[in-house]
């Protein structure tokens, strides 16, 4: 574990010295605390409309601090709550994503063949979609919810990962490292686990964490579109759905809830360059 | 009976442009405790028999002959089988240290997964092991050095390390190949006389070009030339008294005796010439030369050479 701690460790001091990565890191830890910490931090029930409260404007009564709905929910603890769904969507889709994609890359790749080949042309025909009509397409044959947004998400954002990892692999297994294991009598499998995975982490962890912004921003569009969890669930996308039809009168509708989604959005872009720069393949894969 | 014979062992590639022959009907035997010397230049066939004993070879391949290891024939064993031997019974010190250790793993760690792999210990018990490999190859405050990622060791320092790896779960056959290439003449020496002293009690098949390593490392050499042994004898025999026309050539083009070449080219290993394989090089050549193909003799105790020319 000491080897891993250095290696964070030195990621992290490497990080400090990139401004952009540094506030990305810093909006991110900021959305995490806010989604932790969601119930004590919210002034009112997300979900409790009331409409006698219905479409305040923000900043100008201090029990709702950004304003209310069309229904009179309050924006600001819906905003709060709204961090969680989009992080959780996030975190499930980039983790199940790219434990489907790695393997399955590092299995075309190290093997070769028939298996890559099949594999290849699998990611081949997912990306001769465009992603969001398929995610769209597969939402709508799953049904609304959450958990088939995921899954739409999981089925187009896999394929990156093992794009990636195959490209790695391709190169890490002609290096001496690997014969020298086999002549150790290392099996395939202990050879793509224990040497082949720790080299490609650094590139994956890249994709992965612009990964988070492009699965974000995706979420909030399906769900902008109606496949996304449904009312009263606070999510962004559908608040933005929702502010859509009171746009003129009370803009606070929808600028809030896009903004939100924006600076997630830009803090995980920001974080994924930086880390793009320190992590560069060139120059950790390879001394 | 000796720890390893090889009989009529044949390792050839098939290209689009026809059947590289890059080991070619190789007959040898390593006795146990005894170093044999392979030698020859590059491209001869030399690496690829030191892959072929082991089963390494990767691209598609087409194996003939036998391989007796303790008497079991290895190319008969599953990949199973031979995944239990290779690091076990037969372990591979490879040329090049700077590329065969994995850059994001700490060398000890390498060392004691080397051992894992083949006894049943639990990681501390490994790593305390590691270090004693460490230690007795002589890599100074070996505690903390295992604990270090290789890119912090010096060439010669990560060539003690395969060494280490390759002795980890002591083996009775050592296959080095090329052991002391890229190293510097000062970090050679040190290397040559470390694996002298702590191959001692095993056997090994020494792979290289370099003469001066095998003068002072072999017991017996054998020469190799475009797939083919071409001479095999003592070291003593080898360099006092060289019989073919090859190996004359190839101790004249050492620096110390003037730095005489070979006239013409090794043959490609795809189309070798009729009758003896090194006849168009050869200032000895007779007619016979150009129509058959010598087969190996033994023209003095233990001393075998393949050239009508010397053995009549």
């Amino acid at each position: 574990m000491k080897q891993h701690k250095n290696q964070f460790m030195d990621i992290a001091r490497r990080l400090n010295e990139s401004r952009p990565a540094t506030l990305g890191a810093i909006i991110i830890l900021l959305l995490c605390l806010m989604a932790v910490f969601a119930p004590q931090l919210s002034p009112n029930n997300p979900n409790t409309a009331c409409l006698d409260d219905r479409l305040i404007s923000p900043f100008t009564v201090s029990e709702y601090p950004l304003g209310t709905d069309h229904l009179g929910r309050c924006v600001l603890s819906r905003l709060l709550y709204g961090a969680r769904i989009s992080l959780m969507v996030g975190i499930i889709v980039v983790g199940i994503s790219g434990a489907i994609g790695i393997t399955l890359g590092i299995v075309s790749g190290y093997y070769g063949g028939v298996i890559d080949a099949v594999i290849m042309r699998f990611v081949d025909a997912t990306l001769s979609f465009p992603s969001i009509f398929l995610a769209v397409t597969i939402a709508g044959l799953l049904g609304r919810g959450l958990p088939s947004v995921i899954i739409a998400l999981i089925v187009v954002d896999w394929t990156a990962y093992a794009r990636i990892s195959r490209g790695s692999v391709l190169s890490l297994k002609e290096k001496e490292f690997v014969e020298s294991a086999r002549s150790l009598g290392a099996s395939d499998r202990y050879i793509m686990i224990r040497h082949i995975l720790p080299n490609i982490i650094g590139p994956v962890i890249v994709i992965g964490t612009l990964g988070m912004a492009y699965v974000i921003l995706s979420a909030a569009s399906l769900s902008f579109l109606g496949f996304g969890p449904q009312p009263p669930t606070p999510e962004w996308g559908a608040m933005l759905n929702a502010g859509r039809m009171y746009m003129r009168t009370e803009p606070h509708l929808t600028i809030i809830p896009g903004l939100a989604i924006m600076v997630m959005v830009l803090a995980f872009n920001l974080l994924g360059d930086g880390l793009r720069d320190i992590l560069d393949p060139r120059k950790t894969v390879i001394e | 009976m000796s720890l390893l014979e090889i009989i009529d062992l044949k390792t050839h590639f098939p290209t689009p442009n026809g059947l590289v022959k890059a080991v070619d009907t190789i007959d040898m035997k390593v006795e146990k405790k005894e170093t044999f010397g392979l030698i020859g230049e590059t491209g001869c066939g030399k690496s690829v028999l030191g892959h072929s004993i082991m089963r390494l070879i990767q691209s598609e391949i087409v194996m003939d002959g036998r391989i007796i290891y303790k008497g079991k024939n290895l190319l008969e064993k599953s990949e199973a089988e031979m995944r239990n031997i290779r690091g076990e019974e037969i372990a591979m010190i490879l040329q090049n240290p700077t590329t065969s250790l994995n850059p994001v793993l700490k060398v000890g760690e390498q060392i004691a997964e080397a051992i894992r792999l083949h006894q049943h210990l639990n990681r501390k018990d490994a790593k305390q092991k590691a270090i004693e490999m460490l230690d007795a190859v002589r890599i100074p405050s070996s505690s903390q050095r295992s604990d270090e990622y290789p890119h912090e060791f010096s060439g010669g320092m990560k060539q003690r390390v395969m060494i280490a790896m390759g002795l980890a779960c002591d083996p009775a056959l050592i296959i080095a190949d090329e052991p002391t290439k890229g190293l510097d003449v000062t970090i050679k020496i040190q290397i040559v006389e470390l694996m002298k002293e702590i191959t001692a009690p095993k056997a090994m098949l020494l792979i290289t070009h370099d003469l001066g390593v095998a003068a002072e490392m072999c017991d017996r050499i054998a020469l190799m030339y475009a797939g083919e042994l071409v001479e095999y004898a003592s070291v003593i025999e080898m360099f006092g008294n060289p019989l073919h026309p090859y190996t004359r050539g190839f101790l004249d083009s050492l620096p110390v005796k003037g730095l005489v070449p070979i006239p013409g080219m090794s043959p490609s290993l795809i189309d070798l010439p009729v009758g003896c394989r090194f006849h168009p090089r050869c200032n000895h050549v007779m007619e016979i030369c150009r129509q058959k193909h010598p087969e190996m003799t033994e023209v003095k105790d233990g001393h075998f050479v393949r050239c009508f020319h010397a053995s009549s």
